[in-house]
């Protein structure tokens, strides 16, 4: 089957390929990995940690803007990094939500059962806060949150995470009994778009946040202390103490080392002054700690050139994977009506599942980064090619079906010699639409620490920066079109002549 | 020698053979006659073993053609039907070799056969790398008929091999194809629903109705001496242009 053979071998020389891409990302097994938050400051935090774990001579991976708490918590469990910053108040009301662990003692205690330990205070608090654009907040008169409640028309529209933690909107509007209902939940960092465009009023925030200045918001007074302390920390995994307890030494050196003012001077560099978080974190350990790290910061061509590597690693390694398995499946539906009725329910079910409620559902059963999204999108992949391949089969008329038989050709050689060839146009198609789909959604890899271009895409909205948004955006749809020319391409080598007469 | 012993076939509620019994005799020309659904293609159908009767057996040379046996069974028959049974993606040669490549013939071989066949058939050999579609219909009937050749088989089965044809190119491949059943003096099965047809080919002419064979003769027997009104209605449904002039001269 030449088919078969040309895949295999894509794939094999794609693996290769990508592997010398991806060694800096998916890297050796025993080095100290530190994760870090889709957001500035726990990027900044990772980078710090990562440069002085550095300087011990150790060879850190910052896998940095993973995702939100979920995914870095269950991947520290789960031993698929090593350490990452977090704050007490997410850890006890969110992590530990409902073991009532609220004191630092406390804390430590619930944690240590999950194998887990946490550093002291890192020395500034970035708790939650409620805030309006001064100029709004001032003409309502609103100071403090309780004020909320006498403008039930103001809409709000809080990051997804708060929507729904455990200090979050739900106990926030029960403790000040606030009576808005227009409350959308949406990606943080589009919530400053949308109170910029008047869209929304009120939204969530960090006290230590560089927009504050920026966009000139007014942080309404937690007059009723609702939220608790956000104290910096940094976790990390129990068995570090024994597999590298010069690492855990340097974190400590960190302890009670970062003012909220110096955070937010840091924050602000990396969203007003577009400083690498890499460069801050160099210059923060130099002023602090007199030590001169080398903040790597990769050129846009080579980062780009990693971001291609990644997302063509998740794009052929899925698309080829479901090449293999698909068109089988779709010849077996063609033989066994009866099991093929099941076959197209359940790939056509897993189309209909939103593709980032996928991405995450695999987080549990197979992690983070590349595993999960190839996973994810091999799924995808599947319907278009396993329903081209049984409607071609299907559709094959009585006459050709019946002379192929009559010929005395045995079942195995009709489907090699006359339908799958009849048939490769339909097929070739329904990959070529799987390969588009896939490079489009393989962008959402890069929420569950997949890399690709959708880092790029994610780093720019986090960072208000349309050139970097850009640079992802453009690159995947250039590839999407890269894909469909491929394979127009590869209808000459696939689809017998007799057909495209 | 092919024989059909109390065969019935039904499709879901509709029966399309009752208990037929028949003999093929070897190196004759058998022609299966009969209005649309009377079941025609069905025998051919079971005689090739791509469906299976219900009850009753078919034997080909002796050996019963079942599911198992039919595979190589089919590899001494030829079988053309009517339109669109070449494959759209192999060329004329594509189409006309598959079976002796899958076979592991040397191409040389193949050219060799090739080279008879479309003698026989007056194919023209340029034509031979012609994809169907570019090919007119007589032309396509030809190299069907050169697929079905192509192993030597020895019976050949055709199904209203030129039913689809204009009346010209029929009458030439009719005379053309008589030549070559009279040539090779192979066994031949050929269904048609023109008397004249029929007359034209068949040593021995069926004449079936409704899924049972109502008389079985030369031409002159099924005019002379019908078994059944029917057999003289059916016969003089189709007049030749001529016997309507003469009526209306007349
Ligand atoms: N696959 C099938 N499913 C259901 N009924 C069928 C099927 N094939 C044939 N039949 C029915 O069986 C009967 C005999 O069909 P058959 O094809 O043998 O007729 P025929 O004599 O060849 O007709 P025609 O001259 O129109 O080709 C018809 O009533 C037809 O409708
Ligand atoms: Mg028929």
């Amino acid at each position: 089957m030449k088919i078969y053979l040309i895949i295999i071998y894509l794939f094999v020389c794609n693996f290769n390929i990508a592997h010398l891409f991806l060694s800096a990302v998916y890297s050796s097994p025993t080095a100290i990995k530190i994760g870090s938050k889709k957001f500035t400051e726990s990027v900044i935090l990772g980078e710090i940690v990562t440069q002085l774990i550095k300087s011990t001579g150790e060879l850190p991976v910052h896998q940095r803007e993973l995702g939100g708490t979920r995914v870095l918590w269950n991947a520290l469990i789960k031993g698929e990094i090593d350490i990452y910053p977090e704050y007490t108040g997410t850890i006890s009301e969110e992590i530990l939500a409902g073991e009532g662990a609220h004191s630092d003692e406390e804390i430590r205690l619930a944690l240590s059962n999950h194998g887990i330990k946490m550093t002291k205070p890192l020395g500034f608090n970035n708790t939650y806060a409620i805030g309006m654009k001064e100029e709004v907040a001032e003409k309502l008169k609103i100071k403090k949150i309780s004020d909320l409640r006498h403008h039930p028309d103001l809409k709000f529209g809080f990051g997804n995470e708060f929507m729904d933690r455990g200090d979050g909107w739900p106990i926030l509007r029960k403790h000040y009994n606030l009576p808005q209902k227009n409350v959308r939940g949406l990606d943080h960092d589009l919530a400053y778009r949308g109170l910029e465009k008047g869209t929304i009023q009120v939204i969530d925030i960090y006290s230590t946040d560089a927009k504050i200045n920026y966009y000139d918001l007014r942080l309404l007074e937690d007059d009723q202390t609702h939220f608790p302390a956000y104290n910096a920390v940094i976790l990390y995994r129990s068995d570090l103490e024994k597999r590298a307890p010069h690492v855990i030494t340097v974190l400590k050196k960190l302890e009670s080392k970062i003012t909220e003012s110096e955070m937010i001077k840091m924050n602000s560099r990396a969203h007003l002054g577009m400083i690498p978080e890499s460069q801050i974190a160099s210059d923060f350990l130099s002023a602090s700690f007199s030590l001169e790290t080398e903040p790597y910061e990769e050129s846009a061509i080579y980062r780009l050139l990693r971001h291609t590597g990644e997302h063509l690693f998740l794009v052929v390694i899925s698309l080829s994977a479901a090449i293999l398995i698909a068109i089988p499946l779709g010849i077996l539906s063609v033989k066994l009506p009866g099991l093929g009725q099941i076959i197209l329910g359940i790939v056509g079910i897993i189309q209909t599942i939103p593709s980032l409620a996928l991405l995450v559902f695999m987080i549990p059963l197979l992690g983070i980064g590349g595993p999960p999204a190839i996973a994810a999108l091999f799924l995808y992949s599947l319907l278009p090619i396993v329903r081209n391949t049984y409607t071609g089969l299907h559709d094959i008329r009585p006459q050709l079906r019946e002379s192929a038989e009559a010929l005395g050709l045995p079942p195995g050689a009709r489907l090699r010699l006359v339908e799958l060839p009849m048939v490769s146009r339909s097929i070739l198609a329904g990959i070529k639409t799987s390969a588009v789909i896939n490079v489009g959604t393989a962008t959402l890899g890069a929420l569950i620490g997949a890399g690709g271009y959708g880092q790029l895409i994610l780093t720019g909205i986090r960072l208000d920066n349309l050139s970097l948004i850009l640079q992802g955006a453009v690159p995947a749809a250039v590839l999407a079109l890269i894909a469909q020319g491929c394979f127009e391409a590869l209808e000459k080598f696939f689809v017998p002549k007799g057909l495209r007469l | 020698m092919i024989t059909i012993e109390g065969v019935s076939k039904t499709y879901g509620k509709t029966t399309a053979l009752h208990s037929i019994d028949l003999t093929i005799p070897t190196g004759q020309t058998t022609v299966f006659i009969g209005q649309s659904g009377c079941g025609k293609s069905t025998i051919l159908r079971l005689i090739i073993g791509l469906i299976q009767a219900e009850c009753g057996s078919v034997f080909f040379e002796g050996t019963r053609v079942t599911p198992e046996t039919a595979i190589s069974l089919r590899r001494k028959m030829g079988y053309v039907i009517q339109e669109g049974g070449l494959f759209p993606h192999l060329t004329a040669y594509g189409n006309v070799a598959l079976m002796a490549r899958y076979l592991g013939w040397s191409e040389e071989r193949i050219k060799e056969r090739l080279n008879v066949l479309t003698e026989l058939t007056h194919f023209p050999s340029e034509g031979l790398k012609r994809f169907p579609v570019q090919l007119s219909g007589g032309q396509q009937q030809r190299v069907s008929l050169m697929r079905a050749l192509m192993l030597d088989p020895d019976v050949l089965l055709l199904d209203e091999p030129l039913g689809a044809l204009d009346p010209m190119i029929r009458a030439d491949l009719q005379v053309d194809l008589k030549a070559i059943f009279q040539t090779l003096g192979k066994t031949v099965v050929l269904v048609t629903h023109d008397i004249a047809e029929a007359g034209f080919f068949g040593d021995v002419i069926t004449l079936l109705r409704d899924g049972r064979v109502l008389q079985k003769g030369t031409l002159e027997e099924l005019v002379q001496s019908p078994a059944d009104p029917f057999v003289t209605r059916f016969i003089n449904a189709q007049r030749s242009p001529l016997d309507s002039m003469k009526k209306d001269l007349g």
